[in-house]
This record gives structure tokens, sequence and C-alpha cells, in this order.
């Protein structure tokens, strides 16, 4: 199997560009965490006309909401929910800068051509392995929608979080290969 | 006359916390041992890296006393009670959710129930949803399951017709299972409940999640039969772990049935995430 190709935030458009459906990804930075209430919460200010809470601009964005950390830890598990229910305010966030998203699951056809259209991109986490992903994450701070519970927006600092391109910005798509490819 | 048996509601709560606490953090040994089998067997290499990281993360969730996956869930119970049994010391309900509470809690679990509506969240993983059955005896069986919102939101029900008949059943589970692709973090278990009315069949697709993985229908040779088509045909589908394409797609199919009206074949899938929790005691 391919090595994984290394990266770093700021995630510049030059960086993402080059990333191909199917490549494994070591991503090392800060990442936004931000799920269905925060989603909501950023459609409607923008709606409204209002700033958003955190700068998107070639930010990361993880479709994720950890578990409290217990006692002597910077995080509780963490791993992606369904992408798919972020899709009617994704493309959105793409025209404001959001330069990548993770999470799990297939996007819209709306999403994936906002992704190729900004040279954005959207990286697969494995599901369900949220203790192991944990560690991954060194520093986590709540940056909005406080009262949102577990529901509200984080900045992590993660080291070498392993990710597979699931969409990039050349149409490519690694469920549709996988779907193409069975007989 | 049969003598009763008095149980205090507060073991029901205490039981009821320790099985959740113990369920998210510890994956059974059976499940484990056909995520291990199917490993093994996996051709596709992201595949196989993605059963590594499911496999590792057993390990350490289990070591550092961690929950196995963020989504702790919603929390199913299933009790059966003993007609004899005589419940002392307070509802049953409240004990329930009182276990819930202290084990999402304690256990630094997420809270992951909310007003459907206003998306406001309980703020403590109450209520549980709770079946209850009535059995002759004097036991009280407690069936816990820490259910994740990404495989249930892949669930679906339908109102089949006697015409469409077991090719009909086939079609639909298949196709339900290839519509979600890698939305419910396959390698997933695929609960299938036949017949009924249509709360009903939703309700014995649930239970069969609970059987051991891959342990076939032993009530109907047809279901066994049925349970190991299905499983081939999904596994043709290459979905894969994580939906990053492969052989193993699903672990198991669990099927079960109950009769139904003359009119009607109801159909219920349940899927269940490749981490599927459940833990039961008999008290």
């Amino acid at each position: 199997m391919k090595q994984p190709v290394v990266i770093h935030t700021p995630l510049d458009e030059r960086t993402r560009r080059n990333l191909r459906a199917g490549d494994r990804v070591l991503l090392t930075g800060t990442v936004l965490t931000g799920r269905d209430v925060a989603h909501r919460r950023m459609y409607e200010a923008v709606t409204a006309g209002r700033d958003l809470p955190v700068d998107l601009d070639n930010a990361v964005l993880f479709y994720a909401a950890p578990t409290p950390a217990p006692p002597g830890r910077v995080i509780g598990s963490i791993g992606p929910t369904t992408s798919g229910r972020m899709d009617r305010y994704t493309p959105m966030l793409l025209e404001r800068g959001l330069g990548a998203m993770i999470g799990k699951g297939s996007r819209s056809r709306e999403v994936r051509d906002a992704i190729d259209r900004h040279g954005a991109v959207y990286f697969g986490a494995p599901g369900g392995v949220a203790a192991l992903m944990s560690r991954c994450v060194r520093e986590a701070r709540i940056i909005a929608y406080e009262d949102a519970g577990p529901e509200a927006m984080m900045e992590l600092a993660v080291v070498d979080f392993p990710l597979v391109v699931i969409n990039d910005c050349v149409g490519g798509d690694l469920y549709e290969t996988v779907n193409r490819e069975t007989p | 006359m049969g003598s009763s048996r008095e149980i205090s509601v507060s073991l029901v709560a205490d039981k009821v916390k320790e099985l959740f606490v113990e369920a998210n953090r510890t994956l059974g040994a059976d499940v484990r041992a056909v995520i291990e089998a199917a490993r093994d067997a996996e051709n596709s290499e992201l595949g196989r890296w993605a059963f590594d990281q499911i496999v590792e993360n057993i390990d350490v969730a289990a070591r550092d006393s961690l929950p196995l996956c963020q989504d702790t869930g919603l929390a199913v119970v299933f009790i059966e009670i003993g007609q004899d049994v005589h419940l002392v010391g307070g509802g049953l309900v409240e004990a329930v959710n009182d276990g819930v509470r202290r084990a999402y809690k304690e256990g630094y679990f997420r809270k992951s129930v909310c007003d459907p509506l206003s998306r406001v969240n309980t703020g403590d993983n109450t209520p549980a949803v709770i079946h209850v059955d009535i059995v002759p005896g004097g036991r009280l069986r407690l069936l816990v399951m820490p259910k994740g919102g990404g495989s249930e939101n892949m669930s679906t029900m339908a109102m089949l017709t006697p015409s469409d008949g077991v090719e009909g059943i086939k079609r639909y589970v298949v196709e339900t299972v290839r519509r979600a692709g890698p939305n419910p973090c396959p390698p997933i278990i695929v609960g299938v409940g036949i017949g009924g009315s249509m709360e009903a069949a939703a309700i014995v697709a649930k239970k069969t999640l609970a059987r051991s993985p891959g342990r076939p229908n032993e009530k109907d040779p047809r279901l066994a039969a049925l349970e190991r088509e299905l499983l081939d045909d999904i596994n043709a589908l290459g979905i894969g772990a994580e939906g990053y394409g492969g052989t193993t797609t699903a672990l198991a199919v669990h099927v079960d049935m109950i009769p139904c009206h003359i009119a009607s074949l109801p159909v219920a899938v349940n899927i269940q995430c490749h981490v599927a929790r459940h833990r039961e005691i008999i008290i």
C-alpha cells in the first residue's frame, strides 16, 4: 500500500489540489469541530447577515462531538459523524473559505460540485475507532456555541491524524470508485 | 399459589449502570472474533487498514477505559420480567433512567439525546427506550444496547405484500444496505424482522442484534438459509469496511420472524455498526 501523504495546516489550496481520492494522509495542525447544531446556527447567522463565530478561511472542519474528557485527559473519545446531514449547509461554508472537511459517508452532488469549484477536499476518518483516534488530539478548547453541550464547536490541535481522501477537487470520489469496481 | 419474589428497583438501577458502562468500553469477545476473522480474509488494502484501526481501537478502549465510539448511543433497554417477580422500592422506569443517568455521567459518555424539534439536549442521555415483556417465572432479564445514531439512521422498514415473498424481502434488505453505503460504519450487522405489525417487525429486528454475531437462527432452518443468502448478497456489494471497498460489508445477518396479518408482509431492517455493543444479565 502507498505511504500516507504527510500534510499540515493551514491547508492551502495548492496542498489540497495535489490530493487524490483514495490517498491516505496524516494531518497535523489545527482542526475545528462542528456538527448538526453548529451548522444550523452558522447557516442562520449567514442568512441573517451576522458574522460567523469562527474564521473559516482555509479551515479544516471535523464533523465530530467527542465524549467528555475524563480527569487527566485532553479529550474523551472522538470520531466522525455522518457527513451527509451537513450537506445542505456545506456549499455556503465552502464559499466562505472552508478548505477541508473530515467526516464519514457520502456527500451530495451539490457538495461534490462545490468541492471542485473551490479547490476543497473531503476526508474520511474511520468511524467507530474513537478511543484510538483520541490519541491524535493534543489540545482541545471550546470556541463557539458552548450552550449546545456536546455539539459545541471546538478547536483541536491534532498530530498525525490518519485520514483517507474521499472527494478530491477534480471529481474523484473513493466511494463511487468502490461502487463502479464491484461486479 | 406460586410465591412471589421481591426484587428491588435500586438493584435494577445499579445493574443498568454497570451494563452500560461495560458495554460502551469493552466490545464482546464474540464480536471481536468475527471482526478479526473478517480482517484476515479482507482482500482490499484500504479495507485491511480500516480493520486494523478497528481492532486496535478495541484494545485501546478497554485498556484506557474510554468509550469505543464517541457516539455512546441512545440507551435501549429490553427487560423480561417473570410474572412471579414483585418489584419494590419505586418505579421501574425511573430506576432504569437513573441507571442510565449515572452510567453516562460517571463513565464520561456523551449525552446524545435531545428534544426532536428544538434539538435541545436533555443533558443526561435519558430517557432510555425501554421494552418490557412479561414472562413465566421469578427472574428478571436485563439487556442493554447503546445504539449509535449513524447506523440507526440507515435502518428502514416497509410494509411489503404477500406476493413480494422471500425474493421481495431479499431485494428490500440488500437495497437498504446498498443505499446505506459507507454511512452506517461498516462492517455492519444487519438485523431483519419479518412479520407482526409495523412496530412489532422493528422490535423483532432490533432484538436480533443482541444475538452473538453469525450464530444462525436456530428456530427455523428457512431463516438460517435466508441469513446465509443475504450475507453473500450483501458482501457482493463490495462496500467494504468503512466504505473503502472490500470483501466484508456485513459481519452477519440475523433474521427473525413472527406471524403476520394475511394481507401483510412487514419487513424491518435494523442496521448495527461494527461497534456492536450489548450486555445482559439475569437477576
